[in-house]
């Protein structure tokens, strides 16, 4: 019986990949453990082996093809004794259906994106950014300002496990070590706790590191550096001295890595005086808004999402585009009701606003992109005009994003609000593995639509 | 000085007790080592009788009986060297030359201090004298100061950083990860421990299955001496060996300096764990200062007449400080919300 060997997946979020190369032709043997193929995934080019013996009968998907799906039909191999037309046979027969998109869509078309540095610092809504783009996904974005910023500024230098030699766990360091060399783009050992406290230390010696987490979910091990070296130090120096410093790595839920490596960090942070926290969602978000981090003085977080990686978005080319931290930007103006959301939840509560639209609610959303200082004025304009709103949070709601929202509109939005304040936000319990679980505990675009219709319509 | 090297010897383990005996400093140097010591010595005494007054809040860590391990490591100092410590940290202050007002008046809580008061005993800086804290985190110092000498290494200023810890510190789990990428990175840090037998409470015995504690480097490659704390001039020697390694680009050095502190950890610290003639059997065999006094009388460096003014003027820089540090006021209520970040 023909076997159909199909695109695998080889990362926890990849949905797609290139198949870079073939090893074997049609009508070679394999055997089991045989590299057949070279795939590319978004975060490095892995061998593919066979895990049955036979002869390579057909190839189905050419060298070199990008973008093919999870799960589709890329080759046939034959037993023993059959010949090719078993290979058609099945061929032709329809092909297990391409992996179910764990990653919803979300690409920028909600909003004609991006801002320029606003030249008044105190216009809410900063000058939107006129000039050439080009489409990025967000780590090239991310490497774009890491890059930008490394040219500029020699004291900048990037460290962390695996961004130089590897250019990456997640590819966003790609090719940063071959233009700035081993001296700015250093390898450390896992050792998150260490590190952490050498890029500190080495702020206070004047250099301006970002230092990069695989996970924020390790970066446990480093928080005492991170809240007590780094965050404390300009305050209990009277001033004299501070650690300009990003930390920087993925934040949250990926896909099916459970527990220990899908904690959403925000909250966490932001509670912190002297230190400045962004969640940014777009690929102007992540390029502008990582510029003005490693520009500032203070010691910043900035929460990426493993999730946003791959997407694309149009991203400003000039270098010297830079988005102010501590302003939320309006992804979708609206009159009914605000949603609050940063990081992967923007693009959620823009499907919801969507929907929200087709049942004539008409939804404004509000990208956070800074988690503190947090943009109170932002969400308190837009709910004098809404009277209602819903905060969004892939965390859990304990004490989270949306509390602080909630309290902060008790104290400055009272006699604005129509309806109590509702929080869509993880659900208060450790990440569950299981698929289904998992999709449970996450909030999903249908939470978001029912809390604004409860909003709404009380 | 007799006395000492007799005490020394018949503690010391017979390997490594390295840079004994050479006397490398020169009558003005003997002079200034006996000054700065006797100049923390007092400013820490001043420091416990402000405590017990209630004008010192907090906790409170006096280095009395270390000094000599600050004052020789500093004697070997370079232009872009940099000095990083525990919350064990007013000598280091002064050895680094910051102004004994300034670290009166923080310990006191005032706004002339050199925190505006916001940083207290335990948390100090001078950028200008680089001196990066003062830490209160046990062992955090440690993976900063590795950070100062990868900044050294960065900017190739030629600087290096001693990174002072204790013998409790040690066992920190991130002081091997820093072990580590500093050897791994050959970056110019000399690790400082000072080991005073104990860590709070607990002896050195009762918290380190190896209490060679210069050998906590070996596992990383990174070579390590054990020195004899309470002389100023083995220190110094030591240090010079340590930094001519650290200034080659051979990557760190440990010195584990035997020493003693003659107060509590603390001033609340009653020190149960040990009975007092181990503290006066110290003091009178080993003191840093009463043996380089002897060697300065000895070798007629300074007569007794002139150590007494020397005293005498110290004494009055301490009394200036801790009336500066009384005059001071408070901080005005408005710094409750500065220096929390800086304008981007």
């Amino acid at each position: 019986m023909a076997i159909q060997i199909l695109m695998p997946a080889l990362s926890p979020t990849m949905t797609e990949g290139k198949l870079a190369k073939w090893v074997k032709d049609e009508g070679d043997a394999v055997e089991s453990g045989d590299v057949i193929a070279e795939i590319e995934t978004d975060k490095a080019t892995m061998e593919f082996e066979a895990v049955d013996d036979g002869v390579l009968g057909k190839i189905l998907v050419a060298e070199g093809t990008d973008g093919v799906a999870v799960n589709t039909p890329i080759a046939i191999v034959l037993e023993d004794g059959e010949d090719i037309s078993a290979a058609d046979s099945i061929a032709v027969a329809p092909g297990a259906e391409p992996a179910p998109e764990t990653t919803p869509e979300l690409t920028a078309k909600a909003a004609p994106v991006t801002q320029l540095s606003a030249s008044n610092p105190d216009s809410p809504q900063p000058m939107e950014y006129k000039g050439a783009t080009t489409a990025l996904t967000i780590r090239e974005a991310l490497r774009d300002a890491m890059a930008e910023e490394m040219r500029r500024d020699e004291t900048v230098f990037l460290m962390g496990e695996e961004v130089a030699e590897y250019q990456g766990a997640y590819k966003v360091s790609q090719g940063l070590l071959e233009e700035f060399g081993a001296e700015r783009v250093i390898d450390t050992p896992i050792t998150e706790h260490g590190f952490a406290g050498i890029g500190v230390g080495a702020a206070f010696g004047g250099l301006r590191p970002i230092v990069e987490f695989m996970t924020f979910n390790f970066a446990m091990q480093a928080i005492d550096h991170i809240i007590n070296s780094a965050a404390k130090t300009l305050y209990m120096s009277g001033g004299q001295m501070g650690a300009p410093i990003v930390f920087r790595g993925t934040n949250g839920a990926a896909s099916r890595v459970a527990a220990q490596h899908s904690q959403c960090y925000g909250a966490w942070y932001a509670q912190i005086p002297g230190l400045k926290v962004i969640a940014p969602w777009s690929g102007a978000d992540a390029k502008g808004l990582l510029k003005a981090a490693i520009r500032d003085p203070n010691p910043v977080i900035f929460l990426e999402n493993e999730i946003l990686y791959g997407q694309s978005f149009d991203v400003p080319d000039d270098v010297d585009f830079v988005i102010p931290i501590g302003k939320a930007r309006i992804e979708r103006p609206g009159s009914d009701v605000t949603i609050t959301a940063f990081s992967l939840m923007v693009g959620i509560a823009l499907q919801a606003a969507e929907q929200l639209a087709t049942e004539g609610i008409n939804a404004e959303v509000i990208n956070l992109r800074t988690l503190r200082p947090l943009d109170t004025g932002a969400i308190v304009d837009s709910v004098e005009k809404t009277n209602r709103i819903v905060t969004v949070e892939e965390g859990w709601p304990t004490c989270g994003i949306g509390a602080e929202i909630g309290a902060m509109l008790m104290a400055q939005a009272f006699d604005y609000l129509d309806a109590p304040v509702a929080r869509v936000a993880g659900k208060d319990v450790p990440m569950p593995y299981a698929a289904n679980l998992e999709a449970l505990a996450l909030p999903k675009a249908e939470d978001i639509v029912e809390a604004a219709k409860a909003v709404c319509y009380g | 000085m007799a006395k000492l090297s007799k005490s020394a010897s018949k503690k010391a383990p017979k390997k490594k007790r390295s840079n004994k005996k050479k006397n490398n400093a020169s009558p003005e140097e003997l002079l200034h080592y006996y000054q700065q010591m006797l100049l923390i010595r007092r400013f820490e005494e001043k420091a416990g009788q402000l405590y017990g007054m209630g004008l010192i809040g907090g906790f409170c860590h006096l280095y009395i009986g270390q000094e000599a391990v600050v004052v020789g490591m500093q004697a070997t100092a370079g232009e872009n060297d940099s000095v990083i410590t525990s919350y064990r940290c007013h000598a280091h202050m002064l050895a680094c030359d910051m102004d004994p007002k300034g670290v009166m008046a923080e310990l006191t809580g005032r706004q002339d201090g050199l925190s505006k008061g916001k940083g207290g005993s335990m948390h100090m800086f001078s950028l200008e004298k680089r001196f990066f804290g003062g830490h209160g985190i046990v062992g955090a110092q440690i993976p900063l100061g590795t950070g100062l000498a990868f900044a050294n290494l960065y900017r190739k200023d030629g600087g290096l950083c001693h990174a002072y810890c204790g013998d409790g510190a040690i066992n920190q789990g991130q002081i091997y990860e820093a072990f580590n990428m500093a050897s791994l990175w050959k970056l110019p840090v000399i690790y400082v421990i000072e080991n005073n037998k104990y860590g709070m409470g607990t002896s050195v015995e009762r918290a380190s299955a190896v209490t060679e504690l210069y050998k906590r480097g070996d596992s990383f490659g990174i070579p390590g001496e054990q020195v004899d704390g309470m002389d100023v001039l083995a220190v110094k020697t030591a240090a010079e060996k340590a930094a001519a390694w650290c200034r080659t680009g051979k990557g760190p050095f440990i010195l584990e300096m035997k020493t003693y502190r003659y107060r509590g950890h603390s001033m609340s610290d009653p020190a149960k764990y040990r009975d007092k003639e181990e503290v006066s059997k110290v003091r009178k065999e080993s003191d840093p200062i009463d043996n380089l006094r002897d060697r300065i009388l000895s070798t007629k460096v300074a007569t007794e007449a002139q150590l007494k003014d020397t005293d005498k003027d110290l004494k009055m820089i301490v009394t200036a400080a801790a009336e500066f540090a009384q005059q001071s006021q408070e901080p005005d209520p408005a710094e409750l919300y500065t220096d929390i970040l800086l304008e981007a």
